[in-house]
């Protein structure tokens, strides 16, 4: 487990999280992260999201 | 069949180079970077990988730089932008070697103004958040039916035509050109003379001089299309820069945006398309896959883009604090070079790389950069290939090369075909 987190400061919009997995990541009308639920499962999709993260934005606080 | 890159036929060894260019080398002079056997990169880089992992080189301009070969070390040099700068310092010291046109500071910070490329954050967050909004998801789905259409229209040519086609000249190329024309507001009828232009840009056999000048002819056309777009905003994306951040980009910086996009959008997609139906023809298994199966196309482009890495290197970092790479330091201020084919090549990244798997379309491939630099035009050039790849073997389903001599083409900043015979049915 653990918490998910996204900074929309730091997201460069390359799309790749919304690619991964579409069911917990969005891009708003700037291209920038956005969360589809506050606190999505952190499962496998989830990580490979993260890594595959261009900019950094996204990562996993583990608990 | 020739295997190995070849140098531009009409730049023999009696021309003399005019400036720090690399006309009339021969293949192993190629600067290592460049270097490939075919579709992979050359033994020498791969050496480098499983070695010391970073090698200091001498570039084709002659400065010193360190050449970067793990998956996991080009992944940490593209995401450390604050250590990596891609601040223009290659160029500035270049513009003090001989032969490369003198330039006043004032004249080099507009030729750089709007180049993404040339800038870390925050001056590169500002540009980029520009751009992003249209090259979103949305905005790609959006784009998907006209770029259906033009790869229709191409195919119903060549189909009229008849076998056999040049899939480089007749698909390859201006498939990709007609759509960033259209994503930007450039009229494609000045296509002939802009991808002339790029093309010589690009070319690092051509003179230095050409090579320069064909850049200050582009940079030139583009003004005056600028020009255009501000007096009468258009539909395209230079139209909508003018009209929500015209107050705020000058006209330096959108006639850079602009030239970057373009030769970016068309040079890059278009040889991916290139050799990536040679290297499909070359598995006739997963062609007949990516043809009949609509599932297999996703995973198959990221395949085929880690295999192909078309673009070398990309930019040139500077090292703006010591810092320490396959355990070499590496000082302030030296020169920073990535082999992404290499990289891309590492076990590291996934099991057996060498081999071409289109099922398996790993994600973490640094084809398209990583970091804040991460290609803008990545969406569209996935949807232009997903789009592009099965339309081509569903019209022509037993596509095949029609001839054995392969024309690659190394000496340039994109790996790609100057041409590819290509031949269906009975012909």
């Amino acid at each position: 487990m653990g918490e998910l987190r996204a900074d929309r400061a730091v997201c460069i919009g390359a799309g790749m999280c919304v690619m991964t997995d579409d069911a917990v990541f969005d891009q708003d009308d700037d291209g920038i992260v956005v969360l589809l639920n506050e606190n999505p499962e952190v499962d496998e999709k989830v990580r490979s999201a993260v890594d595959a993260c261009p900019s950094g934005a996204l990562s996993i606080r583990e608990e | 069949m020739t295997e190995t890159a070849r140098t531009r036929p009409d730049q023999g060894m009696a021309e003399a180079p005019s400036g720090p260019g690399l006309e009339g080398r021969s293949v192993e002079e190629l600067p290592l970077h460049m270097r490939r056997s075919g579709f992979d990169p050359a033994p020498e880089l791969r050496a480098i990988r499983e070695g010391e992992g970073v090698r200091k080189i001498r570039t084709p301009f002659g400065l010193e730089a360190w050449m970067v070969t793990r998956w996991s070390d080009v992944r940490e040099v593209l995401g450390d932008a604050a250590t990596f700068s891609n601040e223009w310092q290659p160029q500035r010291r270049m513009a003090g070697l001989p032969g490369m046109p003198k330039r006043s500071p004032e004249e080099l910070a507009r030729m750089r103004a709007g180049n993404l490329l040339a800038f870390d954050p925050p001056a590169h967050t500002r540009l980029r958040r520009m751009l992003t909004p249209e090259f979103t998801g949305r905005r790609m789905a959006r784009l998907e039916p006209r770029v259906r259409e033009i790869v229709d229209q191409h195919l119903d040519a060549m189909e009229r035509a008849g076998s056999p086609a040049d899939l480089v000249a007749d698909f390859a190329l201006p498939v990709p050109s007609l759509v960033i024309c259209e994503l930007l507001g450039v009229p494609y009828e000045d296509r002939a003379e802009f991808q002339r232009r790029s093309a010589k840009l690009l070319d690092l056999s051509r003179p230095m001089d050409e090579r320069m000048r064909a850049g200050d002819e582009q940079r030139a056309y583009m003004a005056s299309l600028v020009a255009r777009e501000q007096a009468d905003p258009g539909e395209g994306l230079l139209g909508m820069l003018v009209r929500e951040h015209g107050e705020d980009l000058t006209t330096d910086e959108l006639v850079g945006i602009a030239n970057l996009l373009l030769i970016a959008g068309h040079e890059t997609t278009s040889n991916m398309l290139g050799l990536g139906t040679l290297a499909l023809m070359d598995h006739p298994d997963q062609l007949a896959l990516v043809r009949d199966d609509p599932d297999a196309i996703g995973p198959a482009v990221e395949e085929l883009l880690r295999w192909l890495s078309i673009v070398h290197s990309g930019t040139f970092k500077t090292t703006t604090r010591p810092a320490e790479i396959a355990g070499h330091a590496i000082a302030e201020g030296e020169l920073v070079m990535l082999s992404i084919p290499a990289a891309n090549r590492d076990p590291a990244l996934l099991e057996e790389p060498e081999r071409l798997d289109v099922r398996r379309g790993a994600l973490g491939h640094v084809a398209f950069g990583h970091g804040v630099h991460h290609c803008l035009g990545a969406p569209l050039a996935r949807m232009e290939m997903r789009i592009a790849f099965p339309a081509l073997l569903q019209r022509f389903p037993d596509l095949r090369p029609a001839s054995e001599d392969r024309r690659f083409r190394s000496f340039n900043v994109v790996y790609g075909m100057e041409s590819l015979p290509v031949a269906w049915g009975g012909a």
